[in-house]
């Protein structure tokens, strides 16, 4: 060969070495991108890649990528498991995926957990509440053991668990007045788990059950379901379920059939697309949300400046969620910062030694299943068509 | 419970129950009508229909947004309500129309089960058109930013019980609405089949349409005009489905489509009284067994009905006898 031209081939060759020595490290997140939940997992990834941009796109020299994934389908207009598991199984085929963010919906969890474990990939959940996918002793018997198939740790999340939010919520009703409850949950993980949860606690304090249903979530109203509930008269009706699982249609119906009762639901109706779905004249004034943290607007320090930048940036206010969805990425971004090598191993170790951090929800750790320490939660009431602040809870 | 106490209460929640179930057995009624008449006259399950009301539906939502009519009240507002009918009717009969023509008609002489294939393509497209008018920014949409989210319908009929605010059981506007719509609809379209010249050629087409076209009739209207009468009625159904659940999304015409075809299996599929009959005894089973058993063993019970049904009369509660097709 010439070698006036081996020179410049040289230089290339070394230049893109250069370039490659750090190399590539995607971050995935699996969110339910179809369907009424998109509004919300819609600043889910606006809060991913804003954490993302703070680092600069890049972390030592490797260039951080992100791929938004969609684990619902139109047909369910919801998580759907199938496209749970492909999303799993493209994540771990990928070499360069080093970091899993998901799921919103605590059943699509169970579905991937067990398989990124096999692969040794990390994955933080910004939305999974469900107590059983961490907690031994709080779900099924065999929870959380098989999500766990290689016995360590590779799930952790970032928001507080339904042990601690069934718990509060029956509290709060009780605060509130409530002696008699009617229960109804979606039989989904989370919609079931919750609605477990609130059973308990409120057998321990005294609120009489008048009734627990599972309901089926696509039919056209619940009408049937609603006399029966008016003729037992309870203070209040709790869903176990989610604006997908047709929250708003049961407020409805209750309301038209001339159900008094105040009406509970947990954070998966914590969105402006369930006070669109109901109507806001069906939930003014009887409505009490409960969520796992607080509301943009209640946060301090690094919080309340991510709503800020947010706001600046997008010209709207996040949903409940998108602080999660920031606060899971930062997370992740501070442990391959930390890692020793930047790769799979290595950063599922930095992300399982996380201590006290400096997070936009205050300061705290991952616990030994993964849970985070953060215990602060907050109940909300519909005012107006929309959510305001009432209090913090479990405090 | 209270319920097992007082042997009165006991009876005004049974027929609070059994009101409930009516109304919602009647709107699968009319739309397991527009099933069975296509079912009658070319044997093919038309799996487009229940989206079809869905659009119906959409268009609804979209007349209440554009005239503003969740602010008029009185005459206006039934004068709303009868527009809203007659165009979500007019619309639905010449969508209808227009799938035969463009989907159906050319197949009629090919396997029965291409055409069964084409009418579930066409059942994806008309929800895929439905989830795109969902994204219309307009104040009735949400402004259109969540597309495939579930739409709030304004309550344009109220909930106020008719019996009086203090009667122990309700029977409101809406309820009325959907006697008052469905009852004279049915007459009507029974009559038409009974006794007009139309309603006369639509039997023969349906006994055998080879005979029916050497008899000088013209098939191909016949089945046209079929459809064109199921749509209307299905676009009825439509508007008072929105009005009676006050919500609609692009999905809902599979499950409102599952149920009405239930609902025509089990009365007999290509029988109008039998899509009736099986409108009504599903939505009061529904409302029965929601009441009664729990919520959670619905569809099994409503399902199992079904299965027994068909076990003891493979051909439906009311249907001729059974043929062999799909």
């Amino acid at each position: 060969m010439n070698k006036r031209f081996l020179a410049p081939i040289a230089s290339l060759l070394l230049a893109s070495f250069a370039m490659a020595e750090g190399g590539t490290l995607k971050i995935i997140s699996s969110l339910p991108r179809t369907g009424s939940s998109n509004a919300q997992t819609t600043t889910m990834v606006n809060g991913i890649k804003m954490a993302i941009d703070e680092v600069g796109g890049q972390i030592d020299g490797f260039t951080l990528e992100y791929e938004d994934m969609d684990d619902a389908s139109p047909q369910r207009g919801n998580w759907d498991a199938s496209i749970e598991a492909q999303n799993a199984n493209k994540a771990v085929r990928d070499e360069q995926v080093i970091g899993y963010i998901g799921t919103y919906n605590s059943g699509a969890a169970k579905i991937s957990m067990p398989i990124l474990n096999k692969a040794g990939l990390v994955m933080i959940s910004p939305g999974n509440t469900a107590a059983g996918l961490t907690k031994p002793g709080l779900g099924e018997a065999n929870e959380p053991r098989i999500y766990r198939p290689t016995g360590k740790v590779t799930y952790f999340r970032v928001v507080p668990a339904d042990d601690l939010q069934g718990r509060v919520a029956a509290d709060w009703s009780k605060e509130l007045g409530c002696k008699s409850v009617y229960l109804l949950d979606d039989r989904e993980l989370y919609g079931k788990g919750i609605a477990d949860v609130f059973e308990k606690r409120s057998k321990e304090i005294g609120i009489t059950i008048l009734g627990r249903e599972g309901v089926d979530s696509k039919a056209s109203n619940y009408k049937a379901l609603a006399n029966k509930i008016k003729a037992a008269n309870p203070d209040l009706v709790y869903y176990g379920g989610t604006t997908q699982t047709n929250a708003g249609q049961i407020a409805k119906d209750l309301r038209s059939v001339g159900v008094e009762a105040k009406f509970m639901v947990p954070d998966g109706c914590f969105e402006n697309a369930f006070i669109e779905a109901a109507g806001p004249s069906n939930l003014n004034g009887k409505t009490y949300v409960t969520f796992g943290g607080l509301p943009a607007n209640q946060l301090t320090g690094r919080g309340a400046e991510f709503c800020k930048a947010y706001v600046s940036k997008y010209g709207t206010e996040p949903e409940a969620y998108a602080l999660y969805g920031y606060e899971a990425a930062r997370v992740l971004l501070d442990a391959i910062k930390r890692a020793k090598t930047k790769d799979r191993p290595g950063i599922l170790a930095a992300v399982a030694a996380t201590k006290d951090f400096d997070g936009a929800l205050g300061r705290w750790s991952f616990d030994e299943n993964g849970d985070t320490t953060a215990k602060i939660l907050s109940g909300q009431t519909v005012e107006n068509g929309e959510f305001k602040f009432a209090k913090v809870l479990g405090q | 419970m209270a319920m097992e106490s007082q042997p009165s209460m006991w009876v005004d929640v049974f027929m609070q129950q059994l009101t409930t179930g009516l109304s919602n057995g009647m709107i699968i009624a009319l739309i397991a009508i527009g099933y069975t008449m296509v079912y009658g006259i070319i044997e093919l399950i038309n799996f487009a229909h229940g989206d079809l009301c869905t659009l119906g539906s959409f268009l609804a939502l979209t007349l209440v947004g554009l005239l503003g009519m969740d602010a008029w009240t009185g005459l206006p507002g039934v004068g709303g309500v009868v527009l809203l009918l007659v165009s979500c009717a007019l619309f639905c009969a010449s969508l209808n129309w227009v799938i035969d023509r463009v989907f159906y008609r050319p197949l009629r002489q090919a396997p029965k089960l291409t055409l069964l294939v084409s009418a579930i393509g066409c059942s994806f497209i008309l929800v895929n058109v439905a989830l795109f008018w969902g994204g219309i920014p307009m104040e009735v949409f949400g402004g259109g930013v969540a597309a495939a989210a579930p739409k709030d319908f304004p309550a344009l009929v109220s909930d106020e019980n008719l019996l009086g605010a203090t009667a122990k059981m309700s029977f409101t506007m809406s309820d009325l609405l959907v006697v008052c719509v469905t009852l004279p609809l049915m007459v009507a379209l029974t009559m038409l089949i009974r006794f007009t010249r139309l309603g006369k050629a639509m039997r023969a087409v349906a006994q055998n349409p080879t005979a029916a076209s050497l008899m000088g009739i013209d098939v191909d209207r016949v089945i046209g005009a079929t459809f064109l009468i199921g749509g209307a009625i299905g676009g009825f159904a439509s508007v008072i489905y929105a009005l009676y659940n006050n919500t609609i999304s692009f999905q809902m015409g599979y499950r409102t489509g599952m149920d009405a075809f239930t609902a025509a299996v089990l009365g007999g599929i290509g029988s109008m009284p039998g899509a009736v009959v099986g409108g009504l005894l599903i939505g009061v089973a529904r409302a029965l067994s929601d009441g009664y058993i729990e919520a959670r063993w619905t569809n099994s019970v409503v399902f199992g009905i079904l299965i027994l049904t068909l076990v003891f009369r493979p051909s439906g509660l009311l249907g001729a006898k059974l043929r062999d097709k799909v």
